[in-house]
């Protein structure tokens, strides 16, 4: 099952490499890691998108939580409320005759056209994972040139920081 | 002063007091000022005898054991013994030099990326680029290498760092490590959880390792196990937790452990593990562990619990803080009901070790090893300190030297880091100078850091180093005579040095035993030398395998016994 795991670390020389090298080292799969400084200065937020068992769930959290730079992991996944996004560009080729169909689909997904020139345009497009695949999906059969999605960002409801929602590390 | 100064002054503030090290190019500017330093400096001859003997010294004495090497070569030399420490939990500050942080990248000379290389294998580790820091990084070096589960810490020093002038240097304040809080008590539910269901066991074990070691948890472990009147089994990283003639211990428990041991696990009903990680070695096939017991285990890394061996109650915390938590709640714990089914328990293992105890079969005509081992283990009178290499004369010395203490064994259990031993005895001896040290060693390991013999004559060690010499590598021979059908392939020693001639060349005492009547007198004799190291060449029986054995991948009641 996939798991999306935000980790609050140290913003240290090499804490990125500690992390990624942990989970080939121990043979964890990454589908999407996205790294960013936090409003708090000194600290880093990941966000990793992993899948396995909850054997192996629980053993990817504990490794981490062993790093001596990260400072909190939640498996957001297990929080009842969060939301998750995800952003994609999409470059499409385009037909006079497919404009409208096309303008039509990226209104209903809430996307924007950010650029755009007689053969081909670029969709922005956020939301979660399963609505960007499926955008994707829809405007396939027109012409994808290329597309390119961050990482996901995902956040618990509520008043509390994701990573301090529920129980703290260890 | 200089970056070098500051270290060392760092250095000497964390209680440092012997540097196994080694220099070259980018280190110059250190070693100048290490010269006039009071630090106690040992010279191995190759970085991996370094890495060793600290890891043997922090064994022996409980510190934190210190090691150094050049950049490049030096470092990546040390990169086994790195890996060692960081399966066997041994507090280590290991020191790296690095070429000038500005050829960082470059392909210098000597240069390698060690923070990159040691990243898997390491606890934590530092590049200092700014002296300034050095105080605050060795501080917190040596408290995250000896806190919590003890590992290595890589500090990796650049040569402009050591060698600029500094004209001000702060103390190191507080540690401050908000996402390294090792957490030492148990919690007060699991620990009231745990008693409540040890209190209906009937066939209870508690299955000892590493961690009472690490932990100093001896005194507390005997304490508890004298309480509840529980047997107690030890891992190999375990061995001496409990003293061997202590009437709780069931025995060594795993691949080429006890009978009574391995059979209790596989019948018990209850069993309280507590500071082992639940390797591979010790389990046997991990479906198949103590399949009718319910499990508590005690750890105080985290990740060891629910790794391998799932369990009904986990308590994260430190060995000797929990086992006293439990000695504190033991009221709640009345075990009256089981008495008759308790006492039946104990004389059940009491049978099972009487059935089968480690034997082999004696002869006048070669020597065994087992006898060798036994031999040293009675003339030493079980108060030697013992390093082993890995093989055969390891598994052969957890069987046959009986241990009082925990700090007596030490051995290179998780990695099985053949060429350890004879460096880890130097080591030792240098920690604990008065204490008789034995690397029981074969033929094989110890051709792999033979080069510590002039380390160990130099500073004129009165170590033993017993090599049980089948002209095998006999541990894979076993193997390949059990499971691949007698094809020897690659594993026997067609030739051999004159290990004799080798420890005199090296300015040892060099002695031979041929046949068993040998044994004991060149033994004496090898005892009788106090200022020098003495390697004893054992002919042994070349065939000879080492049983009882749980075959790879079964479980612990399927042992063969020849």
């Amino acid at each position: 099952m996939k798991h999306i795991i935000t980790i609050m670390i140290e913003n240290k020389a090499g804490a990125l490499s500690r992390v990624a090298g942990l989970f080939s080292g121990r043979g964890y799969n990454i589908e999407s890691l996205t790294v960013n400084e936090t409003d708090k200065p000194g600290l880093s937020n990941m966000t990793i998108v992993t899948s396995g068992d909850d054997r192996v769930i629980e053993q990817i959290i504990k490794q981490l939580r062993k790093l001596i730079n990260v400072i909190r992991v939640r498996d957001v996944t297990s929080l009842p409320d969060h939301i998750e996004r995800v952003m994609a560009l999409v470059k499409l080729h385009i037909l006079p005759k497919h404009r409208s169909e096309i303008f039509g689909i990226v209104d209903a997904y809430r996307g924007r056209v950010i650029d755009m020139n007689k053969d081909s345009m670029i969709v922005e497009i956020s939301g979660s994972i399963q609505k960007t695949e499926s955008f994707v999906e829809l405007v396939h059969s027109y012409g994808i040139i290329e597309v390119l999605k961050t990482g996901v960002l995902a956040m618990s409801k509520g008043n509390l920081v994701t990573t301090e929602s529920n129980n703290n590390k260890n | 002063m200089n970056g070098a100064d500051i270290l060392i002054a760092s250095l000497k503030r964390e209680g440092a007091d012997v540097i196994f090290g080694y220099p070259g190019g980018v280190l110059l500017g250190l070693y100048d000022r290490l010269f006039d330093s009071d630090i106690r400096h040992i010279l191995p001859r190759h970085e991996q005898g370094g890495v060793h003997a600290a890891e043997g010294y922090a064994k022996a004495t409980g510190k934190v054991g210190v090691c150094m090497g050049t950049s490049g070569p030096g470092a990546t030399n040390l990169v086994t013994g790195i890996a060692d420490a960081y399966m066997d939990s041994i507090p280590l500050v290991v020191l790296t030099g690095q070429v000038a942080s500005e050829l960082i990248g470059t392909d210098a000379f000597q240069e390698a990326d060690t923070i990159g290389i040691t990243r898997p294998i390491v606890k934590h580790s530092y590049l200092i680029k700014d002296s300034g820091d050095l105080p605050a990084a060795v501080k917190e070096a040596f408290h995250i290498a000896k806190s919590g589960r003890p590992g290595p810490v890589v500090l990796d020093l650049p040569k402009n760092m050591l060698n600029s002038p500094k004209s001000k240097v702060e103390k190191p304040g507080q540690i401050d490590l908000p996402g390294y809080q090792p957490n030492y008590e148990g919690h007060p539910m699991q620990i009231k959880k745990l008693l409540s269901a040890l209190d209906s066991a009937k066939k209870p074990i508690i299955i000892a390792g590493g961690g009472i070691r690490s932990a100093g948890a001896s005194e507390a472990l005997i304490k508890f196990a004298e309480a509840t009147g529980i047997p107690v089994l030890l891992t190999f990283m375990g061995l001496g937790g409990i003293p061997h003639d202590h009437p709780l211990f069931a025995g060594w428990l795993g691949m080429h452990g006890a009978y009574s041991a391995n059979m209790s696990t596989i019948q018990a009903d209850y069993v309280m593990a507590v500071g082992t990680r639940f390797s591979d070695r010790s389990t046997g096939d991990f479906s198949l562990f103590a399949p009718n017991a319910v499990k508590a285990h005690i750890d105080i890394d985290p990740s060891s619990i629910s790794k391998n061996i799932s369990v009904n109650t986990p308590i994260v915390g430190d060995a000797r803080v929990v086992l006293e938590q439990l000695l504190k709640y033991i009221s709640v714990f009345k075990a009256e009901k089981n008495e008759k089914a308790r006492a039946d328990w104990l004389k059940q293992i009491a049978k099972w070790g009487r059935e089968k105890p480690f034997a082999y079969e004696k002869s006048d005509t070669v020597i065994k090893p087992q006898f060798v081992v036994h031999e040293i283990y009675k003339l030493t009178k079980g108060e030697a300190i013992i390093t082993t290499e890995v093989g055969q004369n390891q598994m052969w010395s957890a069987q046959y030297y009986k241990f009082k203490y925990p700090n007596q064994f030490i051995s290179s259990g998780g990695l099985g880091t053949m060429g350890f031993g004879l460096p880890a005895a130097i080591g030792a001896k240098i920690g604990l100078p008065d204490r008789e040290v034995f690397d029981i060693a074969g033929d094989g390991s110890i051709l792999m850091n033979i080069q510590e013999l002039a380390t160990a004559a130099q500073h004129r060690l009165g170590i033993k180093v017993a090599i049980l010499n089948n002209r095998f590598l006999g541990m894979v021979r076993q193997w390949q005579q059990l499971f691949f059908n007698k094809r020897y392939s690659y594993t026997c020693m067609e030739f051999q040095p004159d290990f004799v001639k080798l420890a005199e060349a090296f300015g040892c005492v060099g002695l031979r035993a041929e046949k068993p009547d040998d044994v004991k007198p060149v033994l004496r004799e090898a005892l009788k030398v106090k200022d020098k190291p003495v390697v004893i060449d054992f002919c042994c029986d070349r065939e000879e395998n080492v049983f009882p054995m749980v075959p790879a991948g079964a479980g612990l009641d399927k042992m063969i016994f020849n």
